[in-house]
């Protein structure tokens, strides 16, 4: 019987805790967490010849970044000046924010001859048959001598207009905010309002 | 006084362990140029960063080779034309399914000429690389 009652001697594991933790700073410092975030945008493949899309006058809507980054936006009704960020957003110089002309020209809720023109076009349940302007064009343009930090600002402040309006369409129709919708719910309001933002081909205004 | 019980550290140590083994990703690339992102408010997470191509553009980070606009492309400076190689040489080295998802993400400074960029924007059209991000960092711009 002695050999059974031979007890089996603890292993000590006082270390365990420090080899863990070295194996955790470790990792804490190859990691790291930051995922890369950003404005996403699709470009137009490749074109062989210069075909150029013929755009409706109404239908367009211009936003120019010039080399000192000021901003001009134009539509066939109104032409807007921003001299800085602030005034982009609205914030100074008692200007309308890029953002609410964009969402007028998009929405143009007031019909007007001189917006886009509205097609009525079926989205399924429950938004039904409803006029959209589905030829409008937001056109950003710039400059060789443009910053990329302005370029970034008039493409957040146009990317915001969208992302209001798919927040109001979802309050709208599902009664709740567009994050909370599901992804067929998402994908019908994304057909409401599609980004059609157009990065043209550069053109040298205010250079040298 | 009475010695406290840490049996328990070792499990919690690991357990923090392993949940940073799982998230981590290893720094890939060193950076060879400098760059202030551009801050943004309606940025979008880039999701599967295998799908994802970064094309690093700003002042050089060794201040001997100047201060001009460079590009980086993987672990070595390049020039605008080298794109499509670059590329090419990505897309293939992604599983085909996954080749339509590709994903370029454009990191430049925020002080950049957009000349720089069009030029950027141009190459990749030619390689067909069409979905881009303009890499820009959370926050109130």
């Amino acid at each position: 019987m002695a050999k059974s009652s031979r007890k089996v001697p603890g292993l000590n594991a006082s270390s365990m805790a420090d080899v863990s933790f070295l194996l955790l700073t470790f990792f804490l410092l190859v990691s790291n967490m930051d995922v890369d975030s950003g404005l996403a945008r699709r470009l137009p493949p490749p074109t062989t010849d210069q075909t150029s899309v013929d755009v409706q006058r109404r239908n367009l809507f211009v936003v120019l970044v010039n080399a000192q980054n000021e901003t001009m936006a134009a539509n066939q009704q109104s032409t807007e000046w921003y001299a800085n960020e602030a005034e982009l957003r609205g914030e100074a110089g008692g200007k309308v924010a890029l953002k609410d002309k964009v969402k007028e020209f998009i929405l143009n809720t007031s019909n007007s001859p001189e917006l886009p023109e509205l097609e009525e076009q079926d989205f399924g349940a429950p938004i039904g048959v409803v006029p959209v302007t589905a030829a409008h064009v937001v056109s950003i343009q710039n400059d060789a001598t443009t910053s990329y930090k302005a370029y970034i600002a008039v493409q957040n402040e146009v990317v915001r207009a969208y992302n209001e309006l798919r927040e109001e369409g979802a309050r709208k129709y599902f009664n709740t905010s567009y994050g909370e919708l599901t992804e067929e719910q998402q994908k019908q309001i994304q057909d409401l309002y599609p980004q059609r933002i157009s990065e043209a081909e550069p053109k040298n205004y205010g250079g040298q | 006084m009475p010695e406290m019980n840490t049996a328990s550290m070792p499990d919690i140590v690991f357990a923090i362990l392993f949940f940073f083994m799982v998230t981590t990703t290893m720094r890939s690339e060193t950076l060879m140029v400098s760059m202030k992102i551009p801050t943004a408010s309606e940025v979008q997470k880039l999701e599967k960063k295998s799908l994802v191509t970064y094309i690093n553009i700003g002042p050089p980070t060794d201040t001997r080779l100047g201060t001009g606009t460079q590009m980086q492309l993987n672990d070595r400076f390049a020039q605008v034309t080298e794109i499509q190689d670059y590329i090419a040489q990505e897309k293939a080295s992604m599983n085909e399914a996954d080749q339509p998802l590709m994903t370029v993400s454009i990191k430049a400074d925020e002080d950049t000429r957009m000349q720089y960029i069009t030029d950027v924007k141009q190459a990749l059209r030619q390689a067909y690389a069409l979905k881009i991000s303009y890499s820009a960092r959370a926050g109130e711009n």
